[in-house]
């Protein structure tokens, strides 16, 4: 009797890691798009990273300038889409100046649909911003780090004129504005190379400008340490990072409503990764007694 | 049917043609792939046209050129004339009797970046971090700092250590490499964690494009 | 000539981006050369996918298994590069309302992000079957993964709300501490591999560029 109860159990420790994969892939495909039918705005802390982002803006003055580089294509637009409206919205309701640029030559593009997202606000719409005197695109420059060098001592080195070909100099924002010194934080918001390691190298260490990042989350990890030293103010770190930015400028939007999926996805792999342990160390056991 | 409809029935279409490979290879999969294919390599040819190709040698060319013709001057300018031959010099890699000529211009674009990188690791990623890591390991009235600048100190100094294979790992020292591999298998948890949420927010913008904006289902 | 010209080449070059650094007059010579790197990378991208035309046209020449897939890269390859170049509006092809911005959204896009969603699929997959608590150093690797998978979403929050929420937590500290100090590890040596990398490649230690054809 033992011995037949022990190999229905062996066979059934056996056939559950040998399941087929396509098993596992529904279970996540449901997990993933079951919870984007309810719209769900959870409950989460702000982290100390993201808490750093949002004080480093929320603590300059009204008329201060700040550079935001979108360093992403449309590939990296769930995670890092939501921290540039959030961002817009921040640094519009403070009525800071807000100058675009871009190291990919999709990222100016998606500013454009983040600006295009964020003047539907009524708050922002009642401000009338003006493109050229409340914020300006610059485009895309191509030549990675060599970009952030160069602006550093002078910006028409990479960019002599706008996304629409106006020169800086006739453009009201950019008077006064000569090179990082004119300029009082730049957030990078980056899903690669080039990105937040190579604004930390260039803008940062040789020009002593002050940086916050936004990163995919297969980046975030490698920021820490740049944080730690200074070199970084705050990191908004993936889709987590985006729904807490939200969150911190009092506006959940898409990032909180994606957090539930993420949420149900996350637990349906530490599920199956608890399954597998306990399956294999049965094994184990069963095989060394 | 207006452009945009047909164009989110296309990107549909295409994004179920790659998810078919979940169920097994087929047809549909490798026509979606061969496109991806095809239309990367062009949309990076053009890219590089009209960003790099362009503004870097046909623009400066031009200016030059133009001196000549207006000023009748010999404009700096000409020299972008010997990037170009470079340039050129990396497709004769592909003619054998000749292809030897690439290394120069591959000699060219190694010395740039070793000499660009060379500083800038040095400082942002070598010295700047071990200056963050010489702290206290004491801060008077503050355990949490205290317990903080210790782990920071111990695990960077062990992790350090790990790395280094010129002497053997025993004795003290093995301990300390054994630390160091803790810390350095920490770190990668947290790697993989965030790379599974990394993942996980990709295909959740797939599914909400597929639910929500294709079918319109909210 | 095959091998001293690379060589000395590399090394003027190098050093040239190195003193620039240090002798500001320099810059001059180091953004030409900046200059000139773009250039080459433009080719060198050229390169690639004219390799990419002619490895799928001879296949498609030697009828060979899948034949008919290559004739699809190379037809995506003109069609998408035929409009870049002459029917969008030169430099402001990217600019929304170009038929290469219809092709990027609704072709491009597409397909890069799904490539790139298809991962989620196999992480979980491999998970499963791999991800083994063998010995100390996978248990330790493992526990990290799940306290912050766990911990850096919503259901992480609230299942540890009666131990105030401590998985939250947990994760915030494992970042700010355990992990920055591996990482810090990590990134120091390869700065020092980077170093001296380039110190070899410039100082003509380190061949192996100027090998091969």
């Amino acid at each position: 009797m033992n011995e037949t109860t022990n190999q229905e159990k062996k066979t059934f420790w056996e056939k559950l890691l040998s399941i087929d994969r396509r098993i596992i892939f529904l279970f996540i495909a449901v997990a993933i798009s079951v919870p984007l039918f309810f719209k769900t705005s959870l409950d989460m802390p702000v982290s100390p990273v993201v808490q750093e982002v949002y004080n480093a803006i929320d603590k300059l003055r009204a008329g201060s300038k700040v550079l935001v580089s979108f360093d992403y294509d449309p590939s990296s637009m769930p995670e890092l889409q939501p921290m540039a409206e959030s961002f817009f919205r921040q640094c519009f309701r403070k009525n800071l100046k807000v100058i675009i640029m871009g190291l990919w030559p999709q990222g100016p593009l998606q500013a454009n649909i983040a600006l295009e997202q964020v003047f539907k606000d009524e708050d922002i719409k009642a401000k009338n911003l003006q493109y050229g005197i409340d914020y300006v695109n610059l485009g895309f420059t191509a030549g990675n780090e060599v970009v952030i060098d160069r602006m550093g001592h002078d910006f028409r080195e990479s960019y002599p004129a706008d996304s629409r070909g106006t020169p800086l100099s006739e453009i009201p924002l950019m008077k006064g504005v000569r090179n990082y010194d004119n300029i009082d934080l730049i957030l990078n918001l980056s899903a690669g190379y080039p990105g937040t390691m190579e604004w930390v190298q260039y803008a940062v260490d040789v020009f002593h400008v002050k940086l916050a990042a936004g990163n995919t989350a297969v980046q975030a990890p490698s920021m820490y340490p740049y944080i730690q030293t200074g070199q970084l103010a705050g990191v908004l770190g993936g889709m987590k990072g985006g729904a807490e930015y939200e969150i911190a400028i009092k506006n959940p939007a898409k990032a909180v409503s994606y957090m539930f999926s993420q949420a149900i996805a996350h637990a349906v792999i530490c599920f199956f990764i608890i399954i597998g342990n306990i399956a294999f160390f049965s094994l184990r056991k069963k095989k060394t007694s | 049917m207006s452009g945009e409809v047909i164009g989110v029935w296309i990107g549909a279409i295409l994004t179920l043609g790659i998810f078919s490979f979940l169920y097994k290879d087929n047809p549909f999969y490798k026509f979606s792939e061969a496109l991806f294919v095809g239309i990367s390599a062009g949309y990076w040819f053009v890219v590089t046209f009209w960003q790099y190709f362009v503004p870097k040698f046909w623009d400066n060319l031009a200016l030059a050129y133009s001196e000549l013709l207006t000023k009748g001057r010999v404009d700096y300018h000409w020299i972008y004339l010997l990037g170009g031959f470079f340039g050129v010099l990396m497709l004769l890699r592909l003619v054998p009797k000749i292809g030897w000529l690439s290394r120069w211009s591959l000699a060219f674009i190694v010395g740039t970046t070793a000499g660009l990188q060379f500083t800038r690791y040095l400082e942002s990623n070598g010295i700047r971090q071990v200056v963050g890591t010489i702290k206290p390991l004491l801060v008077s009235g503050n355990m949490n700092a205290t317990i903080g600048n210790i782990i920071i100190v111990v695990g960077t100094f062990c992790g350090l250590i790990y790395f280094f294979f010129s002497k053997e790992h025993k004795g003290a020292f093995g301990g300390a490499a054994r630390v160091g591999i803790w810390f350095i298998m920490i770190t990668f948890g947290a790697f993989f964690g965030y790379t599974v949420m990394s993942r996980m927010s990709l295909l959740i913008g797939r599914m909400d494009y597929l639910f929500g904006i294709w079918l319109g289902l909210y | 000539m095959r091998r001293e010209v690379p060589l000395v080449l590399t090394a003027i070059v190098g050093i040239t981006m190195i003193i620039a650094h240090f002798i500001p007059p320099l810059n001059i010579l180091k953004n030409l050369f900046e200059d000139w790197f773009f250039i080459i990378a433009a080719f060198a991208i050229y390169l690639g996918i004219l390799n990419l035309i002619l490895i799928n046209g001879d296949k498609i020449y030697k009828k060979q298994k899948g034949w008919p897939f290559g004739v699809v890269v190379i037809l995506g390859f003109l069609v998408i590069t035929v409009i870049g170049i002459f029917f969008s509006g030169g430099k402001s092809f990217q600019d929304p309302g170009t038929p290469f911005y219809y092709i990027y959204m609704n072709l491009y896009y597409p397909l890069s992000a799904t490539m790139f969603a298809l991962l989620a699929f196999f992480v979980a997959s491999a998970s499963y079957r791999a991800f083994r608590a063998r010995n100390v150093e996978a248990s330790m690797l493992l526990g990290a993964a799940f306290i912050l998978m766990l911990g850096r979403v919503p259901i992480g929050y609230w299942v540890s709300a009666g131990l105030g929420h401590a998985l939250a937590y947990a994760a915030d500290w494992i970042m700010d501490f355990p992990q920055t100090a591996g990482q810090r590890a990590i990134m120091i040596g390869i700065a020092l591999g980077v170093v001296s990398s380039a110190l070899r490649v410039i100082l003509g230690l380190e061949r192996a560029y100027s090998a091969g054809e």
